[in-house]
């Protein structure tokens, strides 16, 4: 594999002067100040071989020096945006909003009229249903670009896509079909795998399926919604992941939103990521438990919530916390970032915590066998308390599973809201997932499953580093099937999504409130479908974006070092 | 130094200086008292309880070396109890309908939510497999991320919206999270949301996710409903500036699971308008089996449903696939395809899309029920629900609740004993007896700490529009014979 060209670039002090915006300029938890490298969360970095390459070794703990050499194994980039960028960005929303209010004020005078905007409930004197910031937001900024976002599509989501044409004749207001189509590359689809596919074993087992168990349940599982197929399912996750029990349901977002509150309650307390899912924040707050906020990975911030959690015990009463459940994800997903586990893990020891790691992102995508985070950084499943994942990504297939010790699943069964109340999985949607399953884990007596995660492993680092060498600000880390390039101003998005459209490619874009207000970012996920040559024209294709859009705002980058 | 003084500094700083040298002797000593007494204000340490000595490292190793969690499981978990339904499911070994095989028994089935028995109706089978063709299984991505299927998705919109003649519906991937994301995003901290003691365990996530202030009057009481709208509307008064920014909603169930019963639609509608609040009807049962084309409680009591602000439904019952829904008009239904309303809760941006197949699944389901088949189907229903609840009302020891018209009906006992386990468990026996003679029943299982109104133990019997009049014959003749013995 190809070195990482920005590691070896020495960092000067003048250098660093044009890096900051008041604030120093960080990459993955490593602050640089003075030519120095710190780092952050990942301790410091010792440059050992017996290491894990992903991550340095943890050294004891947070008495560790800061090194005075630029670190090797820096693998995490959140590069800040140039002054200026930010600062034009900021120039960029406030026109966004003098537009806005215009259209608003003709909107007002009757000159234009939509029936998004029209409530007729108002009239009969009702108090308006939205606040008017939110709502002005959507109808004057989301609205113009709104033909990037659910765009509808008439294939299946695989390497390449097959996106349905439509125009709007109101500015994004409604859309009608033109009757063409647009075959594009896929950078979309969170597709990890390559399992969306319509031939193949498990599409003609998911067929089979269909007939002979048909396509609903009308029930919950622990009422009469449990098929031999269930628990099959059941069996083959725990199996998986390593762990004794899985409980499985519906839908990935409910998995959270509703188990979270069967794990903790009231005077337990949450530390939860700030870049944490929706479904997270919401099983969260549906608990009752308190919550507290760490930065994005970074593990001295952790350990301070942490020690100050135990050691100030709950709010006014100072009563000691029930317990503490420290909630992170595997791959986070706007940032293509991963967790850093083995820190984590070490934490949890220490102060007696309890991990749930959310591997929405990661199950399938990473480690050698494809077995999640857990997996790629060699750890022992055993210490990850609860083991959430879903299967919407790289099983091409939908719904989420919880795991961990057959007593925690057990007491799932009994207190689950989706247990009890949702409607239990389609058995079309868990055949697809046996099947997939069992190929990743080269039970069809195949190496297909391996040739996957490899070329997916390879996939990642390859186009990663091509899009780094063009001077552009991708985030997360280097082995991470999401990339984020970060383009900063609002508008660029629509800009990028419609430039790649036309040239067939299929990208995602990003913008507040998913992401900081001045950190709007194109995301491509890669998948193991990509062959290298689709990746090549992608690259070929971003490369003419890039400087149609003057996208290469990176520092690191010997092009744009002055 | 007296009057050396260089042209060019400033003549202030020169006076000062003068002034200085001038003055006598204790004014200086004053003034130089004054500063220091000055700057003694400004920078000792105001006495403040919170700044007491911070711990030193050593002790707060203590303290966190002396914490003991709680286990992860808690020592009361249900699941202790290792006769714990939950962990001994039923298992089914055949496909869900009008029977189905437990335990290699072909039992006839009263339990599972497919009234009209559309999963097994080759139509739908056949448009999932034909959807399955052209997008694989998985859609991969949320609706906003390419995971919009065109000819599914978009078209099962704009048919369900055309369906119950409202501007706009949206789909969502799983019908729990339908109605408990839509009520967030809505109502806000500080509004104030009226409902049913009754509603369902989704709806109650709804309400506490929102935030808002819940207000529950007593199930199917128009006066309680009344009175709280009366003792706002004093609130109101007192305080109009906050009452113009306090958004109002009521959210009922069109049939209640819990109970079966209609909700009183008229009254409600006319307490929306006089009060002006805003309506929000869950429509999950009511979908697909009330009226006579199976609009739903709006059609059952001749009321358009204009007069609701939101409705809201799932695909996994009457439409036998996996989903949910809300129709309204545009203006209310399109918020909720835009993350706009934050970091919230909203279940249809932040996850994947409907799997196509199961979309299309319901599509058919749709087209079936518009069918005059569907309408036969619906018409079957309607018979059978009347019929059942003469037939299955007069078990011994036991009561059957709900309307007539409802599809879902619950069998409790007359006299419940004072504890609840035993009930349950009694319940438990029956359904296991019951099985042996060939039908399948299930208890209504519920979350017991964390529903808000725990309904009494029971039997939750559900017609379809399959069975015909020997079944529930049989049906009423099985639960005679597995009910428990007075006394138990």
């Amino acid at each position: 594999m190809k070195e990482d060209a920005m590691m070896h670039i020495s960092m000067e002090p003048s250098d660093l002067k044009h890096m900051k915006n008041g604030l120093p300029l960080t990459m993955n938890g490593v602050a640089a100040t003075n030519g120095e490298v710190k780092y952050r969360g990942h301790e410091q970095p010792v440059l050992n071989d017996s290491v894990h390459p992903a991550f340095p070794p943890p050294v004891s703990s947070s008495a560790a020096q800061p090194s005075s050499h630029l670190c090797e194994s820096h693998d995490e980039m959140f590069e800040e945006p140039p002054l200026l960028i930010a600062f034009f960005t900021y120039v960029g929303y406030a026109i966004l909003v003098i537009f806005g209010y215009i259209k608003d004020f003709y909107r007002k005078i009757g000159l234009v009229n939509h029936l998004q905007t029209t409530d007729p409930r108002e009239k009969e004197g009702y108090v308006p249903l939205y606040s008017s910031f939110e709502s002005f937001y959507t109808r004057n900024l989301y609205r113009v670009i709104r033909d990037c976002f659910n765009r509808p599509i008439c294939s299946v989501p695989g390497a390449e896509i097959t996106l349905k044409d439509r125009v709007s004749h109101d500015y994004g207001w409604t859309f009608q079909f033109t009757g063409t189509t647009t075959r594009c590359i896929n950078m979309a689809s969170y597709n990890y795998l390559g399992f969306a596919q319509n031939s193949g074993p498990c599409f003609e087992e998911a067929r089979k399926s269909i007939h002979q168990w048909g396509i609903g349940m009308a029930s919950s599982r622990n009422e009469s919604g449990t098929l031999e197929l269930h628990v099959e399912l059941e069996k083959q996750v725990a199996q998986f992941v390593g762990k004794e029990d899985a409980i499985t349901f519906g839908m990935g977002f409910a998995t959270n939103a509703l188990n979270m509150p069967g794990l903790v309650s009231k005077g337990c307390l949450i530390i939860s990521d700030q870049c944490n899912h929706a479904s997270l924040i919401l099983g969260a707050r549906l608990s009752g438990a308190a919550i507290q906020v760490f930065k994005h990975n970074d593990m001295v911030s952790l350990e301070e919530v942490l020690r100050n959690a135990i050691v100030q015990g709950q709010p006014r009463t100072h009563r000691p916390w029930k317990k503490i459940l420290i909630v992170v994800e595997g791959i986070y997903s706007m940032e293509g970032s991963i967790v850093n586990l083995p820190r984590i893990l070490e934490l949890k020891k220490k102060y007696k915590t309890y991990v749930y790691l959310d591997e929405a992102h990661s199950i399938g995508a990473m480690g050698p066998r494809g077995r999640g985070v857990v997996d790629h950084f060699g750890l022992d499943p055993k210490d990850v308390d609860v083991m959430m994942g879903t299967f919407t990504k790289s099983f091409g297939s939908s719904g989420g599973y919880i795991a961990g010790s057959k007593e925690l699943i057990d007491h799932l069964r009994t207190v689950s809201h989706a247990a009890m109340y949702a409607t239990s999985m389609s058995p079309p949607v868990i055949q697809q997932i046996i099947t997939s399953m069992k190929i990743i884990m080269g039970e069809d007596g195949t190496l297909e499953g391996q040739k996957r995660i490899r070329q997916l492993a390879f996939n990642a680092r390859y186009f990663r580093e091509k899009l780094k060498a063009m001077g552009l600000i991708v985030y997360g880390h280097k082995e991470s099937p999401v990339v984020p390039v970060l383009l900063y101003m609002p508008g660029k998005i629509a800009c990028i999504i419609r430039e790649m459209t036309k040239e067939g490619v299929a990208v995602v874009g990003v913008g507040f409130p998913a992401t900081p207000l001045i950190e709007s970012r194109v995301r491509f996920c890669l998948s193991a479908s990509h062959s290298k040559e689709m990746l090549d024209k992608v690259l070929e294709k971003i490369d003419v974006a890039a400087d149609l859009l003057s996208m290469r705002y990176s520092r690191l980058h010997p092009y744009n070092k002055h | 130094m007296g009057g050396h003084w260089v042209p060019n500094e400033s003549p202030s700083i020169v006076q000062l200086f003068h002034a200085i040298i001038d003055a006598p002797l204790y004014h200086l000593v004053v003034e130089g008292l004054l500063l220091i007494w000055v700057f003694w204000l400004i920078f000792r340490k105001s006495y403040n309880p919170k700044d007491k000595a911070p711990l030193t490292e050593k002790e707060e190793d203590d303290l966190i070396e002396e914490w003991q969690p709680e286990p992860l499981v808690p020592r009361n978990s249900p699941s202790f109890d290792p006769d714990h339904p939950a962990l001994n499911p039923r298992i089914i070994q055949s496909k869900i309908g009008k029977y189905m095989v437990v335990k290699g028994r072909k039992c006839l089935n009263v339990s599972t939510h497919d009234y009209l028995c559309l999963n097994e109706e080759p139509s739908v089978e056949d448009a999932s497999v034909k959807s399955l063709e052209q997008f694989g299984v998985g859609s991969c991505g949320p609706r906003a991320f390419y995971g919009t299927a065109g000819h599914v998705h978009v078209f099962f919109e704009e048919r369900l919206a055309k369906f119950l003649s409202c501007q706009e519906a949206c789909l969502y991937s799983y019908g729990f999270s339908t109605i408990a994301s839509a009520i967030p995003s809505y109502s806000k901290r500080d509004d104030v949301i009226f409902a049913d003691a009754g509603v369902n365990f989704a709806i109650q996530k709804g309400l506490v996710a929102s935030r808002s202030e819940i207000r529950y009057f007593r199930h199917n009481d128009m006066d309680h409903l009344l009175e709280l709208l009366l003792e706002q509307q004093r609130l109101d008064e007192k305080n109009p500036k906050e009452a113009k920014v306090t958004r109002r909603f009521l959210v009922v169930e069109g049939i209640y699971m819990n109970t079966g019963d209609l909700c009183r639609l008229p009254r409600i509608v006319e307490l929306r308008r006089q009060f002006k609040v805003r309506l929000l009807v869950d429509e999950s049962i009511s979908f697909g089996t009330l009226g006579k084309t199976g609009r739903g409680i709006f059609e059952h009591y001749g009321i358009p449903n204009s007069e609701a602000d939101l409705i809201t439904g799932t695909l996994e019952y009457a439409l036998s696939s996996v989903g949910g829904f809300c129709v309204g008009t545009s203006f209310i239904v399109d918020n909720q395809r835009i993350s706009g309303h934050g970091k919230s809760s909203s279940g249809y941006c932040f996850s994947a899309a409907l799997p196509p197949l199961l979309a299309a699944g319901a599509l058919a389901a749709l087209e079936y029920i518009e069918s005059s088949r569907g309408i036969a189907a619906i018409e079957r229903l309607r018979r059978n629900c009347l019929l059942a609840q003469v037939e299955w009302g007069d078990v011994p020891g036991m009561e059957l609740v709900g309307d007539a018209v409802s599809p879902v009906k619950h069998l409790q006992f007359k006299d419940r004993s004072e504890n609840l386990k035993d009930d349950s468990r009694a319940l438990q026996k029956m359904v296991e007896r019951a099985e042996e003679m060939g039908v399948a029943l299930t208890s209504a299982c519920y979350v017991e700490d964390e529903d808000v109104c725990m309904p009494p133990p029971s039997i939750r019997l559900v017609v379809s529009s399959a069975l015909d009049d020997g079944d529930i014959r049989r049906v009423a003749d099985v639960l005679r014979r597995s009910a428990p013995r007075p006394g138990r």
